[in-house]
């Protein structure tokens, strides 16, 4: 496995990336860059094919054609063994948290460490982990309850702690406010920020909250037709005369 | 296993009661503890605690397999360096595969027993007497072959539930389709898997 670790080089790539699924294409030639510590946020439409991409990038889904490096490493070529070595420096925030629901906070957290076991020594402290990750999200009280005992925005807290606990080089964020309401968002991308700045990590975010987005972004993509239909800043984005990306932000 | 023992006993017990009037008329009714043993041994027995582990245990398995699917559970297994497949599908499989004969063999004894407290109220009939007799009447035909197809059963119905589970469409509507349709086709194949069974143990062992 490559190890791209030259400061602004991109960590990914995406290039002509296409995929359909029956008659409906929702990746039409897609391509993104994202650079190392900048925060690119991916805008679109529900069904736009969002999370469709962000899952190609871990391996979750098999594009039908075009080309995908993460770290140096085109994904498409790589050993079940060796993608799994990759897994290990990215953190996935799912849609729905994703937390298993037999486990307990801490089992949840202890889960990657104990699986990515090539990443962490053999003397790590894993209690320590837990508890450090589940500090940075404000819940190390909830280390012994179960999913089913936390809120909504608790368990995508919960959620954020584990995609950080590998301490990985990208974090994915899959619509990381959807189902909250606007102040548990607000503290979600308040965490999101705080996490950036301590671990100088790249984050690829999917969102359809602008609000969300304009707070966090870097850069914006804003995915229409299955294509990066236009990019920049939120400020560059709104400027623009183009009537797709006009009914975008009215909506 | 409470679910397994009451059924096994209460087929015991309706088996003998429903079949003794029959058996006296025909001055038949020592024949009852080899006939009943027989019967439960080679296919009663196998059957019902296979369709009832495909009921309770196959549905569980689907639905909850299918609802890791749906909340992305699988996938944030997948991302976190662990193989789904084997993590969740192969250590059900191989538990309801190892278990299914154990409950089996649970099952065939309270369902011996209920037919036994028929016999001895009815017909009062000794323990001793009743299990000698059953004993007597079982052969290497009728338990070796019960028993392998009882493991065929178990592997079947946790891969149906796995497969149900682990493949269900998006939504929680999947996840109810998911349970409902492994308890359908892990019973319709219980009972191809039988005749199966059946017909290469009549070759074997000439029933």
């Amino acid at each position: 496995m490559k190890n791209n670790s030259d400061k602004y080089s991109a960590v990914i790539e995406i290039n002509d990336l296409y995929k359909s699924f029956g008659d409906n294409t929702v990746l039409n030639g897609f391509n993104l860059t994202l650079k190392q510590e900048e925060i690119l946020v991916i805008m679109g439409k529900s069904g736009s094919g969002k999370s469709v991409m962000i899952k190609t990038l871990v391996g979750l889904i098999e594009p039908d054609k075009g080309s995908i490096l993460v770290m140096g490493n085109d994904i498409s070529v790589l050993t079940e063994e060796v993608l799994d070595d990759l897994r290990a420096d990215i953190g996935f925030l799912f849609q729905g948290s994703a937390l298993y629901d037999s486990m307990t906070v801490r089992e949840n957290l202890e889960f990657p460490l104990r699986r990515h076991n090539k990443k962490i020594s053999k003397n790590i402290n894993i209690e320590a982990l837990v508890i450090e990750a589940l500090t940075d999200v404000g819940l190390a009280h909830t280390i012994d309850l179960m999913p089913s005992e936390l809120s909504g925005g608790m368990k995508r807290r919960v959620a954020l702690a584990r995609a950080l606990i590998l301490k990985p080089k990208i974090i994915l964020y899959d619509e990381p406010t959807s189902g909250l309401d606007p102040i548990t968002s607000k503290e979600i991308i308040i965490l999101m920020k705080e996490i950036q700045h301590k671990y100088n990590t790249s984050s690829l975010i999917i969102t359809h909250d602008v609000d969300c987005a304009r707070a966090i972004s870097d850069r914006m993509i804003l995915l229409i037709d299955g294509i990066n239909y236009a990019n920049g800043s939120y400020e560059e984005l709104i400027q623009l005369e183009d009537p797709k990306v006009k009914a975008f932000f009215k909506h | 296993m409470f679910l397994v023992s009451l059924t096994g006993f209460i087929i015991g017990l309706v088996l003998t009661l429903q079949t003794r009037p029959t058996l006296l008329e025909f001055g038949a009714a020592s024949w009852m503890p080899s006939m009943v043993g027989v019967s439960i041994i080679r296919e009663i027995g196998p059957m019902i605690t296979a369709l009832v582990c495909a009921g309770k245990i196959g549905s569980s398995i689907g639905a909850e397999l299918g609802s890791m699917r749906v909340t992305e559970q699988i996938d944030a297994m997948e991302v976190s360096g662990t193989n789904p497949f084997k993590y969740l599908v192969v250590t059900r499989v191989l538990a309801i595969t190892l278990m299914l004969p154990l409950l089996v063999i649970i099952a065939d004894f309270l369902a011996l027993y209920g037919s036994f407290l028929v016999e001895y109220f009815k017909g009062n009939v000794s323990m001793q007497l009743y299990f000698n007799e059953v004993i007597d009447a079982l052969k290497f035909g009728d338990t070796f072959p019960a028993t392998i197809k009882s493991f065929f059963f178990g592997f079947t119905i946790g891969l149906v539930g796995c497969y149900k589970g682990f493949y269900s469409k998006k939504g929680t509507e999947g996840v109810g389709y998911a349970a409902n349709s492994a308890v359908v086709l892990s019973s319709i194949l219980l009972f191809i898997i039988d005749f199966i069974a059946v017909f290469i143990t009549d070759i074997f062992f000439e029933l």
